[in-house]
């Protein structure tokens, strides 16, 4: 069996993505205090207990530079900037006190999706499609980032700034997004969990350019272009 | 033909049926309780269905607000939960409900983009058995089912087998079973999926390139009950083989 051609190599351990990508939803307070008291009535009926989490798989992936269709039945989506936390060490029911020792790294990570207001039951059309997931430029080992929730975060579109916030104001910092998931799943070398989008994420359409900057860890660019209108031959 | 995945004697090989035994490819037979069972392949991405049985979903009728209509309800799974045939999956100690799940598992053997019904059993490789647990108790609202119910580690074991496409006439014509300690507690048929496979192959790869490897479950019939530690639980599929699972007790969620 192969694996799609999807690598992002780096100069420490573990020196290569896995593919395996987690995604956190509502972990930015802001983005909870949006929801407001709809968070306590149907179909949600609660706040979130645990994280709220999703897969980017393996066809969502793509590098820095890369260029992302916008689909022909999505013509506006939602850029959704994300601090990656880059495992280094096997981890599982790690503790506040030991959680930032088996995280190799940081990068960047653009969940993109087709813009959606449920949080119910989303259907995977909104997050799943080919090129959804930009991931880099690099990966910034842990060491050289000395306060990863205390990060500035910037999405420029066409080189206008559309959105700041920081890494901090979340409801589970690293450590903490770190301890409670993997309470119940082992995360590997080379997985990557995003700390979460942040509220307000912007939107972008065909024939712009997203950069995503992080500071201390980089900026990731990349081109939405216009799905054909012929897509893709069948396999 | 039917391959298995094993480690045996300190490395890992491709193994077939040998009467009751195990043949490994350089030629030795071994005892299949000789060797440890991994996932009959290296799974890519994991896709997976809910309520894909018009009986399933009645089952479930009471806690839903929203059922699946025009479009299947899906979720992604990451590949840590995946164990392998004769593992040992966990059951937390505050669980109250901890249920099976016998599911039909597709494997893709080609890369697939806007694939039709018609043309998409070309796209597929094999099948094997798949028993997608979940825990009840941590089931909330938010992207439901979330991970913590569907993507525990140790809670997908799949296999025995990777059967070939070719050995299976016909994928929505075949019987599945779960027992509980010997006892029968479910048992449907494929032809009575909501949506079938060829359905799901169209729709994923109308919005998503599907790759080889990649694994689709394609959802549990009627009749899932609760699971104890010590439990064997074997799910079987016709033609497929049986998957046997045994529960085990996991301490508290606390670091020991």
């Amino acid at each position: 069996m192969i694996v799609p051609p999807f690598q992002l190599a780096f100069d420490h351990a573990p020196y290569r993505l896995s593919g395996v990508v987690y995604g956190t939803l509502l972990n930015h307070r802001p983005a909870q205090q949006a929801l407001g008291a709809q968070m306590l009535q149907a179909p949600y009926k609660a706040a979130p207990k645990a994280p709220v989490l999703y897969v980017k798989p393996l066809n969502t992936l793509v590098l820095d530079g890369a260029a992302v269709t916008v689909p022909l039945d999505a013509p506006e989506l939602e850029v959704g900037a994300a601090l990656g936390i880059v495992i280094g060490r096997s981890a599982c029911r790690l503790t506040p006190q030991d959680a930032l020792d088996h995280v190799a790294g940081y990068t960047i990570v653009n969940d993109v999706s087709v813009p959606h207001d449920s949080c119910y039951r989303p259907s995977v059309r909104f997050k799943a499609r080919d090129g959804f997931c930009p991931i880099g430029p690099a990966v910034v080992p842990r060491t050289s980032v000395a306060h990863p929730d205390a990060l500035r975060m910037q999405v420029w579109i066409d080189g206008v700034l559309q959105q700041e916030t920081r890494t901090g104001d979340r409801v589970r910092n690293v450590a903490q997004l770190l301890v409670d998931v993997t309470d119940f799943m082992t995360l590997q070398p080379g997985d990557v969990l995003m700390l979460g989008v942040s509220a307000g994420a912007p939107r972008v359409r065909a024939g712009q350019e997203v950069a995503i900057e992080i500071e201390g860890v980089g900026r990731l660019v990349n081109h939405f272009v216009a799905e054909s209108c012929n897509p893709g031959a069948a396999a | 033909m039917k391959t298995a995945r094993v480690a045996y004697s300190g490395a890992i090989h491709t193994a077939t049926p040998h009467g009751d035994q195990l043949r490994l490819a350089d030629g030795r037979i071994v005892a299949e309780e000789a060797v440890v069972w991994l996932p009959p392949f290296e799974v890519g991405t994991l896709i997976a269905l809910g309520l894909n049985y018009a009986d399933h979903l009645k089952e479930l009728s009471k806690e839903l607000t929203v059922t699946a209509k025009d479009e299947p309800l899906v979720f992604l799974k990451g590949p840590g939960s995946l164990i392998g045939h004769r593992g040992q999956t966990r059951r937390p100690a505050d669980a109250t409900f901890m249920h099976y799940e016998c599911e039909l598992a597709v494997v893709i053997g080609k890369t697939a983009r806007n694939v039709k019904k018609a043309d998409a059993y070309g796209v597929i490789a094999g099948y094997t058995v798949a028993n997608d647990y979940a825990i009840r108790d941590y089931l909330e609202n938010w992207y439901r089912p979330n991970l913590r119910v569907k993507n525990r580690d140790t809670c997908t074991p799949i296999g025995p087998w990777l059967v070939d496409a070719a050995d299976i006439a016909d994928p929505m014509n075949l019987a599945l079973q779960t027992t509980v300690n010997g006892k029968v507690t479910q048992s449907g048929h494929t032809r009575d999926m909501i949506f079938n496979v060829p359905f799901l192959i169209e729709y994923f790869s109308s919005f998503m390139t599907l790759y080889p490897g990649d694994l689709l479950l394609t959802g549990t019939p009627d009749g899932v009950v609760d699971c104890q530690p010590g439990d064997v639980i074997v799910t079987e599929i016709e033609g497929l083989g049986a998957l046997v699972n045994t529960i085990a007790a996991q301490a508290s969620a606390t670091k020991p």
